[in-house]
């Protein structure tokens, strides 16, 4: 023989081929009358987000609904990923007001450290997660989009309450 | 007409029809009926294994299509009409569009001599319940089962392609070797029945009791070699998607493709059919005698065909229960099992019916209660050797051991005592 299989040894007296296949059957059977279907029937059902799931921005306004950002500079800082872009400007009152706020959400990694920086609780991820787009270009949140989100927002976790409780 | 309407009225519902004219539409209302029903059931059968093997794996299954998933298999149908035919550049094209056709057909043509009712009373005459009454219904089918192969092979061959052809020579290995436990097992029941017309080996059955009952054995081989002549898991080496892309129809695309999907299932149903008609009574109606010597009747016949479909389905249901219970074999166990333990048990076991047929014929004992209650006694002492003296690795199993077990778990023991054994006894019981 050319090739010889390799044959494992196994206690010969013990082993019963119909057997074992008369349990797997068993246990087969046992899974099919008595399923316990965890799949999520996505477009009709959907999962329930973590109180703290990080996913896609979102720019609180005040009441006059403008964004609440001062363009501190804390948050394009604090980015790991380097995906924040933002350029301050200044009212006539002396008020800073971002001109441009892109947020990249191919580079950005979720990590959540803009919201925590953030002085004015302006920049928040969201409890988000249907993302979809036609071009690489949507996923560049500009200010106007990311102040039109209107889903939930992360609880941060709080080192006071570490089992968010 | 008016020459003919005398003939008419001598007919007997009770007997096979005396014109040539209503035996002609009958059977081909049979065939249109058998191949409508056959198609369509195929076609819900490839619903019923994804429906089944999502159960099995704790899922929901097709669901989208119609109610409940239900027309899933018409948008599969559609799906594939609308894909295209690639045909790869070196393939040999004629055969290459002939296997899966080659493939398909002998699963069909085998349903012709399958009785599936009681006979169906008209006033014309009696009207079998099966497409064609042939006297070698049996042999028919071994003959036209055996082409099965070829569809298979020359879709392997034709392909040039090196996954394709180790699927179609794995196929032919498979399917000659268990070709063989295939016929030898049934020669048990023929002995029996003393005929190989399908209809009288039913009815032996309805008479002497079901064969699985008295030929446990003769079953039990059958069973297996019937799945791997339909290539089912475990013995689905020639598509092995594992090892070999998809085997046979790698290169086959659109609805080739999807005529190797229903010759499959074909093949399964057919399979089914087979294992029903010699070991499960055919459409007998379980414990009453009366459904084989008539009168027949409208009814009756509904019963018994519904009897035979739930028979069927049970089978076809006890495919796809394996199919996502069981792992594939390894060659080596696939061919051991087919040579070494199946042909040789099949062998030793048409020796011991037969020896039981002549010594019981000798003895002078005649068909009735004290025959199958001895071959019913001879049955059980047979299945408890085969199965709870014979079975400890040695013959059934196709993973062979070369070790005794007791000379294991003292290599065991010293694995365990040595300073590379992390945990103490691990692996001891594994």
């Amino acid at each position: 023989m050319a090739i010889n299989v390799k044959v494992l040894d196994r206690p010969i007296e013990d082993v019963s081929y119909i057997r074992a296949t008369v349990k797997g059957m068993a246990l087969t059977f046992k899974h099919l009358v008595n399923p316990h279907k965890v799949t999520v029937q996505y477009p009709e059902e959907k999962w329930q987000l973590s109180p703290r799931w990080r996913g896609t921005h979102r720019m609180l306004t005040t009441e006059t609904g403008k964004a609440k950002c001062v363009a501190c500079g804390l948050c394009p800082t604090v980015c790991p990923a380097n995906c924040i872009k933002l350029i301050p400007g200044e009212d006539e009152n002396g008020n800073r007001y971002p001109l441009l706020f892109e947020i990249d959400e191919f580079r950005c990694i979720f990590c959540g450290y803009c919201q925590e920086v953030c002085p004015e609780e302006a920049i928040h991820v969201g409890r988000h997660y249907e993302n979809s787009e036609y071009s690489r270009e949507g996923f560049v949140y500009d200010l106007e989009r990311l102040t039109a989100q209107t889903h939930p927002v992360c609880e941060m976790w709080d080192p006071e309450d570490p089992r968010g409780e | 007409m008016n020459t003919l309407s005398p003939l008419l009225q001598v007919a007997n519902p009770q007997l096979p029809p005396l014109s040539t004219g209503f035996f002609v539409i009958s059977t081909i209302v049979k065939m249109l009926v058998v191949f409508t029903v056959y198609m369509v059931g195929v076609a819900l059968l490839t619903l019923a294994e994804r429906k089944i093997s999502a159960w099995i794996q704790n899922r929901h299954g097709p669901n989208r299509v119609g109610p409940g998933g239900l027309l899933q298999p018409a948008a599969d149908g559609l799906k594939n009409f609308m894909k295209e035919e690639t045909y790869p550049e070196a393939a040999y094209k004629p055969l290459f569009v002939l296997a899966p056709i080659l493939s398909f057909i002998p699963a069909l043509t085998t349903w012709a001599v399958i009785p599936f009712g009681a006979p169906f009373p008209t006033r014309w005459g009696r009207v079998d319940m099966v497409v064609a009454d042939l006297p070698v219904g049996f042999l028919f089918i071994l003959a036209i089962g055996s082409l099965g192969v070829y569809g298979i092979v020359l879709a392997g061959w034709a392909s040039n392609n090196k996954y394709a052809l180790l699927g179609g020579l794995r196929s032919s290995a498979q399917m000659i070797s268990y070709e063989i436990s295939l016929g030898m097992s049934t020669i048990p029941v023929l002995l029996l029945a003393g005929n190989v017309t399908l209809g009288s080996i039913i009815t032996q059955q309805a008479y002497g009791g079901w064969n699985v009952v008295n030929l446990t054995i003769a079953f039990f081989i059958f069973m297996v070699a019937a799945f791997a002549e339909t290539n089912r898991l475990p013995f689905d080496l020639p598509e092995a998607e594992s090892e070999l892309i998809a085997g046979y129809h790698t290169e086959y695309s659109a609805m080739k493709f999807s005529l190797f999907f229903i010759a499959e299932y074909a093949n399964m149903v057919t399979a089914s059919a087979l294992m029903v008609t010699l070991f499960f009574g055919g459409w007998d109606v379980p414990f009453t005698g009366r459904d084989n010597i008539g009168p027949y009747s409208g009814w009756l016949t509904l019963l018994s065909v519904g009897i035979f479909l739930a028979k069927l389905m049970f089978f076809l249901f006890l495919f796809m229960w394996i199919r996502w219970t069981l792992p594939r074999f390894r060659y080596d166990q696939l061919m051991s099992l087919g040579w070494k333990f199946m042909l040789p048990l099949a062998l030793a076991y048409i020796i011991v019916i037969a020896a039981l047929i002549l010594i019981l014929s000798v003895a002078g004992i005649g068909r009735g209660a004290m025959y199958s209650s001895i071959f019913g006694a001879v049955n059980i002492a047979l299945v408890v050797i085969v199965f709870a003296i014979l079975d400890r690795g040695r013959i059934i199993s196709p993973a062979y051991g070369r070790m005794k077990g007791t000379r294991l778990r003292g290599l065991q023991a010293v694995a365990a005592r040595s300073p590379l054994a992390t945990r103490s006894g691990a692996g001891a019981r594994d």
